[in-house]
């Protein structure tokens, strides 16, 4: 039971991955995908890009749950007003809520991150700060 | 293993949870609050700021074209990181109304709707008004206008007369421009000095929509 979490800039270049266990389930909070799914996680969350950009400018929401499947992995995507797109893809269910606030908080973080003077809208995010704090945020809801 | 924490390398990969052990590092911008209700400045340290920028471009520049898009590329970049922080904070104002457990978080996706969004909540959040009118051009269907009779940047700027044509708000309408370029409206700004009597800094922000976007917005 794992989480595939990827934050995508306007040009769809990754910003930020990170894979996320869970201790809900009684996981130990490592992920654990297979090794052939492992892998193919960024083409998962790449190839549901094309849903997106259908739906980007003909429904005004930002969170999209149930955007796309492979082979029991969902994927969710939560588009910014500036574009960037926040996506998970999951194989762990009904955890849709949860999902959502966790997008919620990170769409803070990356705003108090762009704010900083010496970051640009799609450098990737290198802060350390960032990384531990969503960590902590996937530990609180995922 | 237990690494240092690190951040997030493109050329490495994903990050992993549960393998680094997570240090909490000292206070940092994450930590602030973003919802606070006020956060005002000065005028005077604002005006006096900007005087400098103008007169920095001023010396750097070799035409006034050249210094106008010099200012436009400084507001341009403060553009598309206003959208995000007045686009979560207006979402979370909403959600915070409408009380409770709701889904009211959108996205502005109609060109109508964005410079309805720029004008009612992005301009008093940066100049504490509202702007002061909105215009669809009788000419194109391109082109829209924003109208701001006393923008506050001109206070205390007054253009001597061998810069005719100079308008310092340049400045700002790189600022809308950064704004709809990445809500991915794309297009370009210029700002107009139009006097009328009684507002002798009235400026015009006028916005050329990209032909494509028309196209896309009646689909």
């Amino acid at each position: 039971m794992s989480y595939y979490f990827a934050i995508l800039g306007t040009n769809d270049s990754p910003l930020y991955e990170l894979e996320i266990g869970t201790y809900k389930q009684s996981g130990d909070g490592k992920p654990n995908f297979p090794i052939e799914i492992k892998e193919l996680q960024q083409f998962i969350v790449n190839a549901s890009l094309d849903i997106l950009q259908d739906q980007q400018f003909k429904i005004n929401q930002i969170f999209f749950k149930n955007l796309d499947a492979f082979y029991g992995y969902q994927v969710y995507s939560y588009l910014t007003q500036g574009n960037i797109k926040f996506i998970i893809s999951t194989n762990v269910k009904n955890q849709d809520e949860s999902i959502r606030q966790f997008f919620i908080e990170v769409n803070e973080l990356y705003v108090k991150n762009l704010l900083s003077p010496f970051y640009n809208v799609n450098d990737p995010i290198r802060s350390v700060g960032f990384d531990s704090r969503v960590c902590l945020l996937a530990k609180k809801y995922l | 293993m237990s690494k240092i924490a690190s951040g997030y390398d493109p050329a490495v990969g994903p990050r992993t949870t549960g393998t680094t052990t997570v240090i909490r590092p000292r206070s940092s911008i994450y930590d602030r609050n973003l919802h606070r209700a006020r956060h005002d400045i000065s005028v005077s340290s604002l005006s006096f700021l900007f005087m400098e920028m103008v007169s920095m471009n001023l010396n750097q520049a070799k035409s006034l074209i050249e210094l106008e898009r010099k200012l436009n590329n400084l507001g341009y970049s403060i553009g598309t990181k206003v959208l995000e922080l007045a686009s979560l904070r207006e979402n979370f104002n909403n959600n915070l109304t409408s009380s409770g457990k709701s889904n009211v978080s959108k996205r502005e996706i109609k060109v109508l709707d964005i410079l309805h969004f720029i004008t009612s909540v992005i301009w008093p959040s940066l100049f504490e008004k509202p702007a002061d009118n909105l215009e669809k051009s009788s000419e194109s269907n391109c082109q829209y206008m924003i109208i701001d009779n006393a923008p506050v940047l001109m206070k205390y700027i007054s253009v001597p007369k061998e810069y005719e044509g100079l308008n310092c708000e340049a400045f700002v309408a790189g600022i809308v421009e950064g704004i709809l370029d990445s809500t991915f409206f794309k297009c370009e700004v210029s700002a107009h000095t139009v006097p009328v009597e009684g507002h002798l800094g009235r400026t015009v922000y006028l916005i050329n929509f990209d032909e494509e976007l028309i196209a896309r917005e009646t689909q």
